[in-house]
């Protein structure tokens, strides 16, 4: 079953386009990694998926449910029901490259935040719910902890945990280990591993080849706004066909 | 023991009290409004704001409370006119908390502002993304974690402001400094009574001080140990 499909998103950012018509299509079970280098428009990509920002023209159906846009009068696309948005994007969890956790709340209430105020679950079933998913993660112990205490490895697992406490269609990882010092990103990894392994879905931005490589069913790599090439990791990195690909490769495979 | 004045002077607490807090009632209300204008997104909605904090800051409080208590009347007695009403009395107690509540609320826009942005925009961000409806990324997540960095600056403006209530006895009403002031010249003990409000003063502020404290313990949760 296909949880999430784009089709042709464009974005500019003043006269600069940052996208030029990127699609993507995620059955059930896929991981998509999209790599490329900075500025490439990876990160925009993802945020427009669940419209952190807002694409100027594109479709986007998330769980078979297309989000309905209207064009404003200014010309710009907008989102044409708030409220179909809010529900749609908790189909859709987000770990984010600064983990973004609520600073004013502890682990578990972090976890249970969402569930409880925007999902509508009572906090018996949130607790549980987030209890399991802290241990998935193996982060159970810190639950009272509160973000400013812990590692940066440990608060995006914890991230991590929020996201699937929402019990989503897909998950979107925004470069999840490109704030951690290299010494953690490991840990993050073998969570994010764990997760493909048990099949879900997942769109990851990130600059991890051998993560990319090795975990997802599919590679796309973006170059100036245009998916360059698309393909099973195999045929990505070890066949490149076009130029800009095996020089970005051989910059970031050392 | 004082010279059978404690009974009014008590009034004149009661009194001076009731203006403190209603005032810092209304100029929180001025001072989140006064904020949000601020940072408005519209130029029209920031001017009106920049205005009312570069003009009411600039100004001296007493002067501010001269003019909003005799200006203001002038311009009600004009609206009057024009409406062809009776006239209506500016209530010296009203127009002491609006004055204090309105200088104060210029004073706390500027607080509230940097507090606001003081709060990281990826954690709004990442209330958005897991389907808050505005109101909730600003009840849960914005609002609690400003309070922390608004605190002290807050506690600060409320102290100057509980002490500038004693402006209010010039527009003529009975408040402790007033009263204090009444009964050191019948009584020629001046010192005296000026002793009993500072007293009063005093006592109110370090009050003041303990509950700022205990709030601010409360909404620095995540920050410091101490919190726990």
């Amino acid at each position: 079953m296909t949880q999430l499909t784009v089709e042709d998103l464009h974005k500019s950012y003043g006269d600069h386009e940052v996208l030029k018509g990127v699609s993507l299509s995620a059955e059930a079970g896929d991981v998509i990694s999209i790599i490329g280098s900075s500025g490439s428009g990876k990160s925009t990509f993802l945020r427009c998926i669940n419209f952190l920002e807002q694409p100027d023209a594109g479709r986007i159906h998330v769980a078979g449910e297309e989000i309905r846009l209207v064009r404003g009068g200014d010309g710009h696309l907008k989102v044409a029901d708030a409220k179909q948005l809010q529900r749609l994007r908790t189909r859709l969890a987000m770990v984010f490259q600064h983990f973004n956790l609520w600073a004013h709340m502890t682990v578990i209430e972090n976890v249970m935040e969402a569930p409880v105020h925007v999902l509508g679950l009572s906090k018996a079933e949130a607790r549980e719910r987030a209890e399991a998913y802290l241990d998935k993660v193996g982060i159970a112990r810190f639950r009272d902890a509160y973000p400013a205490h812990m590692s940066g490895g440990q608060q995006q697992r914890v991230a991590i945990a929020r996201a699937l406490a929402m019990e989503p269609a897909v998950l979107l990882f925004d470069e999840p280990t490109s704030a951690l010092d290299p010494e953690l990103v490991g840990e993050v990894l073998k969570v994010m591993r764990a997760l493909a392994e048990e099949g879900r879905t997942m769109v990851v931005v990130t600059h991890e080849m051998g993560f990319a490589r090795e975990v997802s069913s599919q590679v796309m790599f973006l170059h100036q706004g245009l998916a360059e090439e698309v393909g099973v990791p195999v045929d990505v990195f070890d066949h490149p066909r076009s130029e800009r690909l095996r020089q970005f490769l051989s910059g970031s495979l050392k | 023991m004082l010279h059978g004045y404690a009974a009014s002077l008590l009034d004149g607490a009661w009194l001076t009290f009731q203006v403190a807090v209603l005032s810092l009632v209304l100029a929180l209300m001025l001072g989140l409004a006064g904020a949000s204008a601020k940072l408005s997104k519209l130029r029209l909605v920031r001017a009106p704001a920049v205005a009312y904090t570069t003009i009411v800051r600039g100004i001296p409080d007493l002067l501010m409370m001269l003019l909003v208590f005799y200006g203001g009347q002038m311009l009600i007695n004009i609206a009057t006119d024009a409406l062809e009403w009776d006239y209506i009395d500016v209530n010296p107690f009203v127009a002491g908390i609006a004055t204090l509540g309105f200088i104060f609320g210029a004073y706390f826009t500027e607080t509230f502002r940097g507090a606001f942005l003081a709060v990281p925009a990826g954690q709004l961000e990442a209330g958005a993304a897991y389907g808050m409806s505005r109101w909730q990324v600003f009840s849960r997540i914005l609002f609690p974690q400003m309070l922390r960095h608004a605190l002290p600056g807050l506690g600060n403006n409320w102290q100057v402001m509980q002490k500038s209530t004693a402006l209010v006895s010039i527009i003529g009403l009975s408040d402790i400094t007033w009263l204090a002031d009444q009964a050191g010249r019948s009584t020629h003990q001046p010192f005296l009574f000026y002793a009993v409000v500072c007293a009063f003063y005093l006592g109110m502020t370090a009050l003041s001080s303990v509950v700022f404290n205990h709030l601010e313990r409360r909404y620095s949760v995540g920050v410091r140990r101490s919190a726990a």
